[in-house]
């Protein structure tokens, strides 16, 4: 029983940790936009460097959809369809989700280990008896970085998907659907609501995942188990954190 | 640097925000509930098929929801499907001797009930029964009918049947459908 | 262990740069400090030596406000360290230097960068009179020639004195080192230990070493105080020290394998667990 309590206590004083760190971090962010160099360079790291896996995966989405979608509606002769379905499936829920998963695979993980590591050598307490305080210079130009990010790679990887080397290639190129009714039913029936709601969906991730990426590394444990773990948390937490938001958002936006 | 205690406390203060949420999400997920604001009466309604309809079916007036389907049974008198309708209570006036019709949502659509105002003072309450009932279309039964109308007049029985087909599979909003 | 008292009561420190009173800290359930005075004397080299882990790096971050005591007070320069508002704090730190166990350079950053990298955060100067400064920092620790080389290019040596030259950038009035002398070949615990004393020296500077290289950070402290077991056990000069009457300090200070603290963790006596292991095969 006692164990049971530790455990709990444990976990909620982490989500209690984890508050603070958020309002430091919020209260860093003007600070930081005031050194966008900062920023900027960060926005490389977590951003450019993830285009590559982005941009693939959603080639290979966009095609695995068409060719489920094509088989399915071919049956109702409703092949010309596969625009708009490819289209909504994507900008409303696997181009925001797919995305943010791969995220917090990459940029995420990368971000927890990198700050582990700052945390294991000791560099973050060494800024902060330099008198610099290491929220605002490592952490929080990172979360901005990661926030800015993901809603950029969630537009790519949907353009990907849909157009250019997903639906699109396989669909019309492949498959014979006309290419004139795949745009055009995508023009009719994806709105401009869709498109807020994948952007709001897709920044609210990268929140989480930003949040709980520099979380996890500011705060692991100064060695390498505590790396370790940080990083594989980052991950899980991320994964499971988006699911879940995915799950209200979509309630609340297509409930 | 804050206190354990404090961390704990604030914690808990997010599970219980985040538990809040996901009750606020199930519920919005499950649309509007009727009857959770203002309560429900009860009303019968016999009906000699029910069709596809479902507990939990809505009820409509107009195209508008005034209630819902609580239940279905067999009255082991008549044969008939006995459906216990949920009304809410804010659509308290609906004329005694309204028309209960089942229909279809779309052309494929789910099955509902929808009702058609008659013009007595008195109002559905508590315990009340619709005596006026439509059954569902079965589309067996309209295709015999076509067929048999078919054999009895050749002019433009097909085009009427084809016309009272189509027109029974139309939402009510649109004209008054014809009898099969 | 025993615990004796020192027998002569050490004369108050008149100009102390550091003062600690009745210090206590507690990690978890192990209590670090009960109840600790400790005053570190202006412009002179301080050691504090124990055994691992009694919490000799644990001082240093309580004086530098990283922590704060469960009880008691750390004065810097006369003013408490824990009662400060956070940006006067950090105006503080900007007066000491740390030197870590590993040197903590920023991995990303050369080491003219590094040692440029409190001078850039704290200070409007010009690159020009920036590039300056940060020579001249290289130039006392002998890596002027190093400037362009990034931290994993450095050998463990190497890395520490660029810390140093990074800890001095902004010419602070105390310098901090944790455990300096850890792990080194002979010729750099020679140097930094050159270092340590002719910086101290020639800049005015308050140095606390920490360290348990008796006999390295004796050769070049003015004062010292050995702690353990969360109290301090004896303090004064470093000949003081040395004559200190407690057979523990004396086994520490001489490393000996066996005395107050004994070598055979406790067990029972040889031949029980001999014939009882006979006995049950």
């Amino acid at each position: 029983m006692n164990a049971l309590t530790q455990v709990v206590g444990g976990f909620l004083a982490g989500l209690g940790r984890a508050q603070f760190f958020l309002v430091q971090l919020l209260f860093a962010l003007p600070v930081s936009l005031l050194r966008p160099r900062l920023v900027i360079q960060q926005l490389y790291m977590v951003g450019a460097l993830s285009l590559i896996i982005i941009v693939i995966s959603g080639s290979f989405v966009g095609m695995v959809l068409a060719l489920q979608a094509y088989h399915a509606l071919v049956r109702f002769g409703a092949e010309d369809s596969l625009g708009v379905l490819n289209a909504l499936v994507i900008v409303r829920e696997l181009g925001p989700v797919v995305t943010a998963l791969l995220f917090a695979g990459r940029a995420g993980s990368s971000l927890a280990a990198e700050l582990g590591l700052m945390r294991a050598t000791d560099q973050l307490s060494a800024m902060e008896m330099m008198a610099v305080d290491p929220v605002q210079r490592v952490a929080a130009p990172r979360f901005l970085a990661a926030v800015i990010a993901m809603p950029l790679l969630a537009a790519i990887f949907a353009v990907m998907a849909i157009g250019v080397a997903g639906g699109h290639a396989i669909g019309v190129e492949l498959l014979g659907v006309d290419a004139g009714s795949y745009w055009g039913q995508i023009r009719a029936s994806v709105v401009l609501e869709d498109i807020r709601n994948s952007l709001i969906k897709s920044t609210v991730f990268g929140v989480a995942v930003a949040w709980i990426a520099v979380y996890q590394g500011f705060h692991a444990a100064p060695t390498s188990e505590g790396v370790s773990r940080a990083t594989t948390s980052t991950v899980v937490m991320s994964s499971l954190a988006i699911l879940a938001l995915d799950f209200i958002l979509t309630a609340f936006m297509f409930g | 640097m804050q206190s354990r205690a404090l961390e704990i406390l604030v914690g808990l203060f997010v599970c219980l925000g985040v538990a809040a949420v996901f009750v606020l999400t199930f519920r919005v997920a499950s649309l509007d509930s009727v009857g959770s604001g203002d309560g429900v009466y009860r009303v019968t309604a016999s009906f000699e098929n029910i069709g596809g309809l479902k507990p939990g079916s809505a009820v409509t007036l107009a195209g508008v929801k005034v209630g819902r389907v609580k239940s279905i049974s067999i009255d082991p008198v008549s044969f008939n499907a006995t459906v216990l309708l949920e009304m809410s209570n804010q659509y308290s006036t609906i004329p005694e001797d309204s028309n209960a019709k089942i229909l279809t949502a779309g052309l494929l659509g789910e099955q509902y009930v929808g009702l058609e105002p008659g013009g007595a003072e008195e109002s559905l309450r508590e315990g009340s029964q619709i005596k006026l009932t439509q059954s569902a279309l079965v589309l067996e039964n309209l295709i015999g009918q076509f067929l048999s109308a078919q054999t009895e007049k050749k002019d433009d029985g097909l085009a009427q049947a084809i016309q009272s087909l189509a027109d029974s599979l139309k939402p009510p909003a649109a004209s008054a459908p014809a009898a099969p | 262990m025993s615990t004796d008292q020192p027998k002569t009561v050490p004369e108050p420190i008149s100009d102390a740069l550091v003062r600690a009173r009745a210090l206590r800290f507690a990690h978890g359930p192990r209590t670090i400090y009960d109840g600790v005075d400790i005053d570190i004397p202006r412009g002179k080299v301080t050691a504090i030596m124990g055994p691992s882990g009694t919490g000799k790096t644990t001082l240093l971050r309580l004086i530098g406000g990283q922590w704060r005591p469960a009880a008691g007070s750390v004065t810097f320069d006369g003013t408490d360290v824990h009662r400060l508002r956070r940006a006067e704090l950090y105006s503080l730190r900007k007066r000491m230097g740390m030197l870590f166990q590993n040197g903590a350079l920023l991995t990303d950053l050369s080491v003219f960068e590094n040692v440029a990298f409190p001078l850039r955060e704290h200070t409007r100067l010009p690159e020009s009179m920036i590039r300056d400064l940060v020579l001249m920092k290289l130039q006392a620790v002998g890596l002027r020639g190093a400037r362009d080389l990034y931290p994993e290019q450095l050998s463990g040596g190497m890395s520490r004195r660029v810390a140093l030259a990074r800890a001095i950038a902004l010419d602070p009035a105390m310098v901090m080192y944790d455990e300096p002398f850890t792990g080194q070949d002979p010729i750099s615990m020679g140097v930094l230990m050159r270092l340590i004393r002719s910086l101290n020296d020639a800049l005015g500077l308050t140095s606390i070493v920490v360290s348990h290289d008796v006999e390295e950070v004796l050769s070049i402290a003015d004062y010292a105080y050995v702690i353990a077991q969360g109290k301090v056990q004896v303090q004064g000069s470093p000949a003081e020290v040395r004559e200190a009457a407690s057979p523990w300090v004396q086994q520490f200070l001489r490393g000996e394998a066996d005395g107050p603290v004994a070598f055979h963790y406790r067990a029972p006596p040889l031949h029980e667990d001999l014939l009882a292991r006979g006995e049950r095969a």
